[in-house]
């Protein structure tokens, strides 16, 4: 637990670096004991076919274009999760009127939803941002509903007591509220995101890395379909990563119990116990201690020792 | 039950009477507009949740500015009292007013003040504090100002940008309390508020509530299981117990800490803890 974050970082490059050696190894020697890597491009032949690919157009049109298609999907069923989420917990008519309909359609895959999708839309871009938006609704929904119902009444009271309607419940407590739980959601969503918007790009797709992933397995290009899969690998590291780090941010109000980050917390406990130490009797005031002296506490001193 | 009789007490003991004069440091941000304390009575009524009465026939009449201090065994509806009186909880029959009219529902005049840390913890103590200045819909500056003038009279002035986590349990009541007073409540009602504290950090927060209840003139009904606090706190104590308000009692001396043995109030503190049954 007490290793520096170098340290951390090193070691998750070493892993890394120990996982692509092995298979540089495996397939350079094509080792075929039962599992087969004699068909299995090399790590150097990948890397020159990525190397390739960077430098043509396609590539980053592939990419765009994914990308484009997982996040207009991805934003969407957050929203459209959340604000479902939320309805079905607060709103018992809401809960009998969404809730049959919502459970019958959450058991379907979402990519088993392809047809319908040609079937709904237009053109098979709009199929693709509704499939990935699908397989991303239902978690957030599932986690912001679960999250809304275990919310601590108290909040709530607080804030009806202070003359607070339903929107300023909805704002102040509620949503914040189910944030961690939210972000949970979201971080699975993101992840069945991915593996929907390839799969729709591989059916019925036009461009999309998913699209030139099966490409290039259908001409025998296998560094090709290596490119395909370290690109998928390292977007969606990135965009999980992304959703990871704004869910953090956003509940960093969260009590974290063990190692916190950039060391804010040593200074502010710091400043807890020189406020203490001003209250003892013992005569240990810090020199944090008369700093904290403020105006309004000369009728408090005396009693404040109670009061830590 | 002789409790319409004693309730119809008109309160000699008016707010200023108990400004214990330590002259609070105000900042000239207008922290109490002083507002006249609201009349809280229920008359008949049944208390609880529907289907699970826990209080019947209740008559009791909250005179504007007075602390009443309630006491009674746990689980003997004092938070379901508090509750019904925030407007929260639906009374079963009978009827509660508020200054003559029917009281249905929470409002802002009419501030709770939880045992359990109602902070938000997302917020930091000073916007827990500006959150019913918000609502209220004062400017962004003004409730600044006012939130941190509440902190600082609570003697929180270092701790406004803690979140409620990071501070203590006695500061969490605190803030929690300044929250209460900031939109200046017309009635302020505690339920167990400093209930999970020692008793030391205790009797310092009676003190501060006693102070930085001066001045705003607020009707304040107090819940508490500790007698001695009720005794110290009110002005008049009501005893819950066996689903009824068994009696409502004048105490002698109020928040004055060298009553504690004056013979009224021992006589008082026997009677109470015998009618609760200990």
């Amino acid at each position: 637990m007490s290793r520096r974050p170098a340290a951390r970082y090193a070691l998750r490059a070493a892993s890394l670096a120990a996982a692509l050696g092995l298979w540089q190894l495996l397939t350079s020697l094509n080792v075929d004991l039962w599992l087969r890597f004699s068909q299995f491009p090399t790590v150097a032949d990948v890397a020159r076919a990525f190397g390739d690919r960077l430098s043509g157009p396609d590539y980053w049109t592939d990419l765009t274009d994914s990308l484009t298609r997982i996040l207009t999907g991805f934003l969407l069923a957050a929203v459209l999760g959340v604000a479902t989420g939320v309805l079905v917990a607060r709103s018992r008519s809401a809960e009998d009127v969404l809730g049959p309909v919502l459970e019958v359609v959450r058991p379907i895959p979402a990519i088993a939803l392809v047809p319908v999708a040609i079937l709904l839309f237009p053109s098979n871009e709009q199929g693709i941002v509704f499939i990935t938006c699908t397989a991303a609704f239902f978690p957030v929904l599932v986690s912001t509903r679960h999250s809304v119902r275990a919310l601590t009444p108290v909040w709530e009271e607080a804030v009806l007591t202070m003359g607070g309607g339903r929107w300023r419940v909805l704002g102040s407590v509620v949503l914040p509220g189910a944030l961690p739980g939210i972000f949970g959601g979201l971080s699975v969503g993101i992840g069945v995101s991915w593996i929907c918007v390839i799969s729709a790009e591989m059916i019925s797709g036009q461009y999309g890395v998913g699209y030139r992933t099966w490409q290039d397995y259908t001409v025998v290009n296998y560094a090709g379909v290596f490119v395909g899969m370290v690109t998928i690998g390292v977007l969606g590291w990135l965009t999980s990563t992304a959703v990871e780090l704004l869910g953090q941010w956003l509940t960093r109000w969260l009590p974290r119990t063990s190692y916190v980050p950039g060391g804010r917390m040593p200074r502010a406990a710091a400043v807890a116990v020189a406020g203490t130490g001003r209250r003892t009797q013992a005569g240990v005031p810090t020199g944090a201690g008369s700093a904290l002296t403020s105006k309004d506490t000369e009728p408090g001193e005396a009693r404040d020792e109670h009061l830590v | 039950m002789s409790t319409s009789s004693e309730t119809t007490r008109a309160t000699g003991d008016t707010p200023e009477t108990f400004a214990t004069g330590t002259g609070t440091p105000v900042t000239g941000a207008g922290v109490t507009a002083p507002a006249r304390g609201t009349r809280l009575a229920l008359r008949g009524a049944t208390l609880g949740r529907p289907g699970a009465p826990v209080v019947t026939g209740v008559d009791l009449d909250v005179a504007p500015g007075e602390i009443l201090t309630v006491v009674g065994s746990s689980g003997c509806g004092k938070s379901t009292l508090l509750r019904t009186l925030a407007g929260l909880l639906p009374l079963l029959s009978g009827e509660v007013t508020q200054d003559g009219r029917p009281l249905t529902g929470p409002a802002a005049d009419r501030a709770l003040v939880f045992q359990e840390d109602a902070l938000l913890p997302w917020r930091t103590l000073r916007a827990n504090v500006e959150l019913p200045l918000a609502i209220k819909g004062l400017p962004r500056a003004e409730r600044r100002a006012q939130a941190d003038a509440w902190l600082g009279r609570v003697g929180l002035a270092d701790h406004a940008r803690q979140l409620p986590h990071r501070v203590s349990g006695g500061q969490r009541q605190r803030a929690q309390l300044a929250r209460a007073l900031a939109a200046a409540p017309r009635a302020v009602l505690m339920d167990e508020p400093f209930g999970a504290l020692d008793a030391q950090t205790r009797a310092g927060m009676q003190d501060l509530l006693v102070e930085v209840l001066g001045g705003t003139g607020a009707t304040v009904v107090f819940v508490t299981h500790d007698v001695d606090e009720a005794l110290f706190l009110g002005d008049r104590v009501a005893l819950l117990g066996n689903g009824r308000l068994t009696a409502v009692r004048d105490v002698p001396r109020p928040r004055d800490r060298t009553a504690h043995d004056d013979p009224a109030r021992v006589a008082l503190r026997r009677d109470v803890l015998s009618s609760l049954g200990t």
